[in-house]
């Protein structure tokens, strides 16, 4: 059967590649100090030794449009192109391609459909720096074959906060029930507070710090009840208008599991948002 | 109230290189044109298969062919479309930040809750 080998949940910041290739003058102040925690966080994953990686995003109004929307897609592929003109125009970011898992995949679209979530899937899906982020930071190799599954946190009517805590939990069943001997990390990218193209954005911190403290305490000590007693699909409006990919961090509470407190625990305060990393290792801290 | 047709255009001509620059050198004209050649365009099918219902109100009319960002929140079009598209606009006019400041100071006449984007 396969292993969880190690549960990963992070922010996805479109700006770190070019902040951390920049050198010289255009080598911002924050940049040594945020390589380093990235290199640190890089670093529980290498130890996992994964073979496969699942990767929770959201696409931002790329390939996924209002013609047609999904709440929750699983990519099947033999490999996924990556990164778009408007991420290389805007964020630098590099054109990627990272093969796919296909027998995962079907797993996954097969049993989590009879486990109650109907999953649409793509069979030509470019991903995006939700899923390229974390590529980057955590495994810039890219040498590892992924299973991308796609979150709306975008596009409003959106699943409450709790469907994506009970998503992640039937995602951590169905790879502990893939008869597959892998070692298979569970990654996914959200935000905190965060505001995009509204009146709180680009500021000295993230929108709401409080809540910042907050998410950082839920997640690090796998409090699902407590932030959902607490999140809703209103109330992520009051931190920042772009604050909904919060729920894909509740996501990756439920891969978790409740009352799992994350082995490795980071953040670091930026302009406009706050960055934040954890590590869980359900079968034990690689040694 | 059109928001899916507003944020079409917003999703449209940002992905396209072409569009982005036609569109920030002659705002009145490209939109016209968009309404007339692009608004009713099925995206992922044959040309031939359009809708034929889809246009702009007045007003919508007018915050797209004056690039009024203000308006555009205020109208419910997706923040996350306005913003990309206008700082592959704009961002280039000014020094680091200095243009997604001032587009979040403009904005400052809305407080919570902000209009509903919705579609």
């Amino acid at each position: 059967m396969a292993t969880v080998a190690a549960v990963i949940a992070s922010t996805h910041h479109p700006f770190y590649y070019r902040a951390s290739t920049a050198t010289g003058a255009d080598r911002p102040p924050f940049a040594d100090e945020w390589v380093a925690k990235i290199e640190a966080f890089r670093e529980t994953l290498t130890k996992a030794r994964p073979d496969i990686l699942v990767m929770v995003g959201s696409d931002h109004f790329h390939q996924l449009w209002l013609d047609n929307m999904p709440q929750f897609l699983v990519g099947k592929a033999p490999y996924f192109d990556a990164n778009w003109y408007n991420e290389e125009r805007e964020f630098g970011l590099p054109r990627m391609r990272l093969a796919g898992d296909e027998q995962l995949a079907s797993h996954i679209l097969r049993n989590g459909l009879d486990a109650g979530f109907d999953l649409a899937f793509s069979n030509e899906l470019r991903i995006d720096h939700s899923i390229t982020c974390p590529i980057i930071t955590l495994r810039p190799e890219a040498d590892l074959p992924i299973v991308p599954i796609y979150t709306n946190i975008f596009a409003p009517p959106l699943p409450r906060p709790g469907r994506f805590v009970e998503l992640g939990r039937t995602i951590r069943e169905l790879v502990e029930s893939w008869p597959i001997d892998k070692r298979v990390a569970i990654i996914g990218t959200g935000h905190l507070s965060l505001e995009l193209g509204g009146p709180r954005q680009f500021g000295e911190h993230g929108p709401d710090p409080e809540f910042d403290r907050k998410a950082v305490d839920w997640i690090a000590s796998g409090d699902v009840d407590g932030c959902l007693s607490e999140v809703t699909l209103d109330s992520l409006h009051q931190p920042g208008n772009a604050t909904h990919g919060f729920m894909d961090f509740m996501l990756m509470m439920g891969v978790a599991g409740a009352g799992a407190k994350a082995d490795h625990v980071d953040s670091l305060d930026l302009f406009h948002t706050m960055e934040a990393y954890f590590t869980w290792y359900p079968n034990g801290v690689p040694a | 109230m059109s928001k899916y047709l507003l944020n079409k255009f917003l999703y449209t001509v940002d992905r396209d290189p072409d569009l982005v620059e036609r569109y920030r050198q002659d705002a009145a004209g490209t939109v016209s044109w968009w309404e007339q050649e692009m608004a009713n365009q099925l995206l992922n099918c044959a040309v031939a298969e359009k809708s034929t219902w889809l246009e702009f109100t007045d007003e919508e009319r007018r915050a797209l062919r004056e690039h009024d960002h203000v308006a555009l929140f205020g109208l419910g079009a997706h923040p996350f479309l306005t913003l990309t598209l206008f700082i592959a606009m704009f961002e280039r006019d000014h020094g680091p930040l200095e243009y997604q400041k001032a587009y979040g100071r403009a904005l400052h006449q809305h407080s919570l809750p902000y209009p509903d984007i919705a579609t």
